[in-house]
This record gives C-alpha cells, sequence and structure tokens, in this order.
C-alpha cells in the first residue's frame, strides 16, 4: 500500500508532514504530545481545585466554577492524557518490539489519533458556553435536561463519543497488528511483555469503549429527543449500569499498558529476564475477563439487593490475585538482580510501592461493609490517584525515561532528572497520603469547600502544598525534555543493554523500521546474540527447584 | 466533635463495621509493609556494585507462582466471610411490610425528615436534622426529590443512596443521646458541599415529647414585629416553596418552616440557626449558598427585622 500512496508528498514543510504522517512513530508521539498538552490543562485544573481548598470555607472560585473544573480534570485527564499517551506508547512501541514496519492500517491509525484530538478540542470548547459540571461520571439525573440546562454536557458527551471511536479504532489496529505483523519466529506468546500487555488491553478496548458511546447516545437522546432512558420515567440507575460496565474496565485500560512498561524497565535494570513471564502475561488475561464482571463495586450504595452485592464483591477479590500476582513477580524479578537505579528504575520502584498501596486500599473496598462507610470520601479520592497517578502516570514517567533515547537520539539529563523525582514522588505521596485520613475523618469528595471541622484544614492545606511541589517536579521534567532535545547526551541503538527488537534498530529508528532482524529464538532475541554460548532458547524450558539454569560464572557474580 | 468519625462508632450498627475497618487495615498493612520491605531490601541488597557481567538469570518458579496466588485466595476468601457476616449485622433486611419509622428525602440541596406515625404521612417534616429516640433501631426510608443524593453518617454506620424513582431502605440507631454529623456523600450539583445534616438522638422520653412539639401548627404570632412577618410572609408568597403549617402554606420544594426556630442549622448546615444568620441568609440567600432554589427578595432593614421576628418564634 505504501507503495502506491506516500505517506505525505515530499514537498510539504515540517509541520504538514507530521499532521499528515501516517508513520506509527510519528503518530505515536503526536498521541504522546496530545497527552502532555492535555496534562498541562488538567494539572492546573487540579491545582485550582487544591488551592480552594486549601483552606476551609474558602471562597476564591465559586461552587459552580469548581464544579466545572473537577468535571474538566477528570474527563481530561481520563480520556485526554493517561488513555492517549498509553496508546502513544503502544503505536510506538508494539510494531517495533514484534519486529513490523508499521501497524497494520497506517490511515485508521492517524484516523484514531485525530479523532482523539479532536474530542480534546470539542472538551475545551464547551469552555466557551460553559463546561459540564455533573463530573466524569455524569451521573443521571443530574447531566439531564432539567439539571444540567447548559450546552457544555452536550460538548462533554460529543468530545467523548469522538475520542471514544478513535480510541476504539486504534485498539482493532493494535489487535490486528499483533497477531499479523510478528516477525518470522515471534509467537504470541513470545511477544515481550509490553506488547503483550497492550494486545490484551485492546481486547478489553474494544468491548468497553461501545458500551460508553451506547449509553452517551441514550443520555443525548434523552437531552434533546426527549427521550426517557435515565429520567422522566426511566431509570437513574441504568445510566450508571452502563456506564460501569466501561468505566471498570476502564480502570483496567489505564493500567494495563502501564503494568507493560513496568514489566519492561524491572527486568532490563535488575539484568534479569522477568520473573514468571507466563504468570505475569496470564494474569492479564484474567484480569481482562474479570475486569467486565466487577463493575457493581462501584454501586455498593444504590440499593442493589444483597446477592448481587455479595457477587460484586467476590469477583472484585478475585481481580486482585492476578493483580497481586504480578507485584509479587516485579519484586521476584529483583531478588539476586544487579540492581541499576538509573532514572527509569526509580520511577519503577516507586510505582510498585505506589501501585501495591492504592492495591491495598482497593482490596479493603472490596471487603463490602467498608465501601459503605468510605466510598464518595476522599479516601477514594486518594485510592484512586494512587493508582492511577502513582501506578499509571509514575509508570508513564518510567517509559518516558527509558524510551526517549530510543525516540529521539538523546538521553534525559539525569541530575535534572533525579530532582525531579524526588519532587514529584514527595509532592505526589504529599497530596495524597494525607486525603485517606481526610476520607475517614468523614470529608466527602467532590465538595468545594467544607466547614472548619478539627484537623480538615490542617490536612488539606499539607496536601495544597504538596501539590504545589509536584506542579515544580511535573514543570522540571518537562523542561527536561525540552533541553534534552538539544543538549541530551546522545545515546546508541542500545543505551540500556536491553534485549528486545525496539533497541535492535537505530535511534530514533528509520523510516521502515528494520533493514534487517536478527534471529528470533526465544523472548530475548537481543540477549541470545549478545550470550551465543548461552541462548535462552537453549535453557531447559523447566527450570530446577532453586534457581533456575544457571550457569557457573552466573553463579560466582558478585554484585 | 470526633476527629476521625468512621473509627469512633457511636452506634451497634457501626461497630463491627469499624472493627472490620481495623482488621482490613491491619491486614492490608501487613501485605503493603511485606511488598514495601521486599522491594527495598533487594533493591538495596542487589544493587549493582560494579561486578562485570550478568547475574544469574532466573526464569520464574511455577510453584512459588502458585503458593503466592493460593495464599492470596486464602486471605481474600477470609476477608470475603468477615465482609459477609459484618453485613449482616450492620445492615439486616427489614421485616417485610415493616413500615419506615422516618422518611428521609434528599432535596437539591437539604436533607428533610418526615415521621409518618406522627400526626399521619408527612404531617411532622423538619429539615437539616433528624431526630431519634437514643438505644432503639429505626427503619428509615430514603427518596430522593430530585437527584441522586447519599445519606452519611459517619458515627452511625453506613451510607446509602437517595435515588429517584426508588426506595431505599436502611436502620439508624445511636447508642447514646448526642448530635452526630453527617452529609450528602453522591455529588448532587452546585452545593452538593452543603448538604450537611445533624442527627439528633434524644433521650427516648425527650424524642416523644420532640415529636408531639413537632407534630402542633404553628402558633400565632404575639407580638407586634412577628405579625408582621408573618403578613410578609404570605404577601411575598413564601408559602409557595415551604409547608407552614396553621397558616395554610403547603409549599413543597422547599423545608417545612412550621417549628424553623427549633433546629440548630440553616440551608443544609452552611450557617447556624442565630437570629443574625438568619438575616444575613434572608437578605441575600444567593450570595450565602451560590445556587440555591432559594430567591433572593428585595427586603427592606425593616422586613428582615419583622421576617425574622416572625421565624425565629416559631419554636
Amino acid at each position: 500500500m505504501s507503495l502506491i500512496l506516500p505517506t505525505s508528498p515530499p514537498e510539504s514543510g515540517r509541520v504538514a508532514r507530521w499532521l499528515a504522517s501516517t508513520d506509527h512513530k510519528a503518530i505515536g508521539i503526536l498521541y504522546v504530545l496530545t497527552g502532555m498538552v492535555f496534562m498541562l490543562l488538567g494539572g492546573l485544573e487540579a491545582l485550582a481545585m487544591r488551592a480552594q481548598l486549601a483552606r476551609p470555607n474558602a471562597t476564591l472560585i465559586t461552587a459552580q466554577t469548581y464544579n466545572e473544573v473537577f468535571t474538566l480534570h477528570g474527563t481530561t485527564m481520563i480520556f485526554f492524557v493517561v488513555m492517549p499517551m498509553l496508546l502513544g506508547f503502544s503505536n510506538y512501541l508494539v510494531p517495533l518490539q514484534i519486529g513490523a514496519r508499521d501497524m497494520a492500517f497506517p490511515r485508521l491509525n492517524a484516523f484514531g489519533l485525530w479523532l482523539t484530538v479532536m474530542g480534546g478540542l470539542l472538551l475545551y470548547a464547551s469552555v466557551l458556553v460553559g463546561p459540564a459540571d455533573a463530573g466524569w461520571f455524569s451521573y443521571a439525573p443530574l447531566s439531564e435536561k432539567p439539571y444540567a440546562m447548559g450546552e457544555g454536557t452536550d460538548f462533554w458527551i460529543a468530545a467523548l463519543l469522538f475520542a471514544g471511536f478513535g480510541t476504539t479504532l486504534t485498539a482493532i489496529n493494535v489487535i490486528v497488528t499483533a497477531i499479523r505483523y510478528r516477525a518470522p519466529g515471534m509467537g504470541l506468546w513470545q511477544m515481550p511483555m509490553f506488547a503483550w500487555m497492550a494486545f490484551v488491553n485492546a481486547f478489553i478496548i474494544t468491548f468497553a469503549l461501545p458500551c460508553l458511546s451506547a449509553a452517551l447516545l441514550m443520555l443525548e437522546v434523552d437531552r434533546r429527543l426527549g427521550g426517557h432512558f435515565f429520567s422522566h420515567g426511566g431509570s437513574a440507575l441504568l445510566w450508571q449500569h452502563y456506564f460501569w460496565l466501561f468505566g471498570h474496565p476502564e480502570v483496567y485500560i489505564m493500567i494495563l499498558p502501564a503494568w507493560g512498561i513496568i514489566s519492561e524497565v524491572i527486568p532490563v535494570f535488575s539484568r534479569k529476564p522477568i520473573f514468571g513471564y507466563e504468570f505475569v502475561a496470564g494474569s492479564s488475561v484474567a484480569i481482562a475477563l474479570l475486569s467486565f464482571a466487577v463493575y457493581a463495586h462501584h454501586m455498593f450504595v444504590v440499593g442493589l439487593g444483597r446477592p448481587v452485592n455479595l457477587a460484586f464483591a467476590a469477583s472484585t477479590m478475585l481481580i486482585a490475585i492476578p493483580t497481586g500476582v504480578k507485584v509479587a513477580n516485579w519484586v521476584a524479578t529483583l531478588w539476586k538482580g544487579s540492581i541499576r537505579f538509573e532514572l527509569p528504575m526509580l520511577y519503577a520502584l516507586a510505582f510498585i510501592v505506589q501501585f501495591t498501596f492504592g492495591g491495598v486500599t482497593g482490596v479493603s473496598f472490596a471487603v463490602l461493609p467498608i465501601d459503605w462507610q468510605v466510598t464518595d470520601s476522599y479516601y477514594v479520592v486518594a485510592h484512586m490517584h494512587y493508582v492511577l497517578m502513582g501506578g499509571t502516570i509514575f509508570a508513564l514517567l518510567s517509559g518516558l525515561h527509558y524510551y526517549f533515547p530510543k525516540v529521539t537520539g538523546r538521553h534525559l539529563t539525569r541530575s535534572l532528572g533525579m530532582w525531579s523525582f524526588w519532587l514529584v514522588t514527595l509532592g505526589f505521596n504529599g497530596v495524597f497520603l494525607v486525603q485517606h485520613a481526610l476520607g475517614l475523618m468523614g470529608m466527602p469528595r467532590r465538595v468545594y469547600t467544607y466547614p472548619d471541622l478539627p484537623g480538615w484544614g490542617l490536612l488539606n492545606v499539607l496536601s495544597t502544598l504538596s501539590a504545589g511541589l509536584l506542579g515544580v517536579g511535573m514543570t522540571m521534567i518537562l523542561w527536561n525534555i525540552l533541553r534534552s532535545l538539544r543538549v541530551g547526551e546522545v545515546a546508541g541503538a542500545n543505551p540500556w543493554n536491553a534485549w528486545t527488537l525496539e533497541w535492535w534498530c537505530a535511534s530514533p529508528p528509520p523510516p521502515g523500521n528494520f533493514t534487517d532482524l536478527p534471529p528470533i529464538r526465544s523472548r530475548r532475541p537481543l540477549w541470545d546474540l549478545a550470550h551465543p554460548e548461552d541462548t535462552d532458547a537453549d535453557r531447559p524450558r523447566r527450570h530446577d527447584q532453586t534457581h533456575g539454569h544457571i550457569r557457573p560464572e552466573e553463579r560466582e557474580h558478585h554484585q | 466533635m470526633n476527629a476521625v468519625p468512621t473509627l469512633d462508632p457511636a452506634s451497634s450498627l457501626a461497630w463491627p463495621l469499624t472493627r472490620l475497618m481495623w482488621i482490613v487495615f491491619a491486614l492490608g498493612g501487613a501485605v503493603f509493609v511485606a511488598v514495601a520491605t521486599f522491594t527495598a531490601y533487594y533493591a538495596w541488597r542487589y544493587r549493582h556494585r560494579g561486578a562485570r557481567g550478568e547475574p544469574p538469570q532466573i526464569f520464574g518458579n511455577a510453584r512459588e507462582e502458585v503458593l503466592w496466588m493460593v495464599g492470596a485466595a486464602a486471605l481474600l476468601a477470609g476477608l470475603f466471610a468477615l465482609a459477609w457476616w459484618t453485613m449482616n449485622r450492620v445492615d439486616p433486611a427489614p421485616p417485610a411490610g415493616r413500615t419506615p419509622d422516618v422518611i428521609v428525602t434528599g432535596h437539591q440541596w437539604y436533607w428533610e425528615a418526615a415521621y409518618p406515625a406522627a400526626g399521619g404521612r408527612g404531617a411532622v417534616r423538619v429539615a437539616n436534622e433528624v431526630h431519634i429516640p437514643a438505644g432503639q433501631r429505626l427503619l428509615v426510608e430514603l427518596r430522593s426529590a430530585d437527584v441522586i443524593h447519599d445519606l452519611w453518617l459517619p458515627r452511625l454506620g453506613r451510607k446509602m443512596d437517595a435515588v429517584p424513582g426508588q426506595s431505599n431502605w436502611l436502620w439508624l440507631e445511636a447508642d447514646r443521646p448526642g448530635r452526630y454529623g453527617g452529609t450528602c456523600a453522591e455529588f448532587c450539583g452546585a452545593q452538593h458541599a452543603w448538604m450537611r445534616l445533624d442527627v439528633v438522638a434524644d433521650a427516648p422520653e425527650a424524642f416523644g415529647a420532640w415529636l408531639a412539639a413537632q407534630a402542633r401548627s404553628a402558633a400565632p404570632p404575639s407580638v407586634a414585629a412577628a405579625q408582621a412577618g408573618a403578613a410578609l410572609f404570605a404577601r411575598e408568597g413564601c408559602g409557595t416553596c415551604h409547608a407552614l403549617r396553621g397558616v395554610g402554606a403547603r409549599g413543597g420544594p422547599g423545608p417545612d418552616l412550621t417549628h424553623f426556630a427549633s433546629r440548630q442549622i440553616i440551608a443544609g448546615g452552611v450557617l447556624t440557626n442565630t437570629p443574625a444568620n438568619l438575616r444575613t441568609w434572608l437578605r441575600a440567600p444567593q450570595a450565602v449558598k451560590p445556587g440555591t432554589r432559594m430567591p433572593t427578595y428585595p427586603l427592606t432593614d425593616a422586613d428582615l427585622g419583622h421576617l425574622g421576628a416572625y421565624l425565629g418564634g416559631l419554636k
């Protein structure tokens, strides 16, 4: 196809070439840049909220504005920051990791990207008419006509429809690419961890996003055509069923590729293969299936029957097992390794600790009566940010520092990177750790202000000050990126001495990615190439009971 | 006022829940500490110290994996059993056909409580506070007048949504007399933040006296200022939105004002019920609580004095 249709006319300028590109690398980068621009907006919104909440009974911004800001913040961060960034990584990395020249459908790929960008623009165009103010979850009937008269909610619906369709198309593209375009010798079960998780993730997207799109269309029919789905005789809870049937798989959509990044970084900087590939990969499939069976744990207080509540509590506990398997395997990968404290690894280690914290508080919601007490409080806000920010965003930062040399040919500056790592880590934990306590102290979420109850003001001001630190740290990362593009240390094809195919081609990879491929006989073709005397393929498939099959010189390895 | 109400239960419906929280925090904390410790210890113990070559290449251990999973499954199965047992303790199913003792309705943005046993269904309606007799378990029917709200009384037990078009049921009990703060926990629009309430647990005989007093119609105003206030109340059409038994005001959406002066907070807790605060509120409700359904009326200082005298006398 590329023979007939050149990806861009040769005479066009640099910007035009980017905008018209169908190259998976350009699209991947554009996805990540889109995410970064919206992250700036979502971050400013977060700072505005924290400023308002710094003191009790504050009047810095009005109730109406606050509600619009938190609606924008949630919608932006989920649909226009985390998802585009993860899809950007998938777009950039999946073809490279499986030794392909591009995605299966390059023009569909570009279409998916621009639909997402269009969605983001629509969301922010709504600022001109007064943005939606019913929250990113837009519960009916609050999002219905009598309670949300303005056009903001209609813009919000349109924005998510555009982005949702774009995301679904890209997911289908990832599935077809992974199935059809793997290099000769690479089975599905041999794909690098990130490619595997992006592949599984694409299935979740393909089945979950249409639930959202359908529900959004129904809401719009209610609002504009006088429908009765969710109000005026319809069911307010029906919206929640549809929304969370999308919304909980969405949680895993936002974490699976992040797990993929972590599962790439930890082995490389421990100088060992991932512990239990089959279990890390297989648990992703279990999670993908279970993610559709847990959604009503968002609805434990709406008055569902006892058996329904119990069933969803049980499935929610079940999904903690494959998640725990992953954490255990990451920790086990560190065991007897040779740990290099490079920036990607620092973020990955912080990820393990923070994600585990968020996971543990997550299990406390599955213990159903606890959910009855703490749901819709700041305890949830804290939990959710520990997995989404302490988890996904930290994994994305790990991936950013890890793949920056591949994408640009230059390293990010280490000293600046260290400063920003510690600022971001301290800032993040400072913002959200105290919010667990606020929730237990009875502070409900989504309030624009709060009464001066004992301790509330102090913890809130701590949270707000930490948000400032976090903001400084994030800005320094941005500065590091801009600076290192010009002056960063030049990186070769494989600066981290990693083992998967994306490190085989030049940095940045040329158009078409590969001119040749190494023989692929195992999950780590570049290890095999560097250790011809001891390839992974030649190691026994079943390892001995204690430490696996170990070469004599490995036994004598001293850290 | 207790700093951490969720861990300071004041009801037999809440303490099993608090105990469960402590158990889960302890177990979860142990899991977290174990993972964090192993991560930190391995990262430090196996840090690269300049050795050349690669460390032992360990691919995994299926037996260990299965052990982890079985261990996690056992822990979770135990938690599930505990959760189930606790659910039955803190949220027992109401007997079929039992009529509610209190009907609590969420409005944008205040809570209303009606006592069907006193003077007929909906006769006694109070706003911003719910009175209960201490030591007795009352059945609450929870409704919404508009959007979804959620009744959260951290010291008294579980929270429950108020969903339009549906009745939810929960038990309410406080071990001892006292005031127990609560709030709306489900985002319900502009003034979700000021949809707070108090549950007031009275000694049983005091509760009986309170209910009897609430069941009476408002006493006619005796002083001149209050009489002027009553006339103003009628002239401005306050009764379109507010019920006030005894003067024929039957309005629906706003709080029932029959015994307004017996309450301690105004407008979902945004102000305490003092004469000065009432004046502030009546002068400019939209400034005190932007978005509230209460419109701002052009009232003179004299009007405010009269209305304040009238409402302040509605004990």
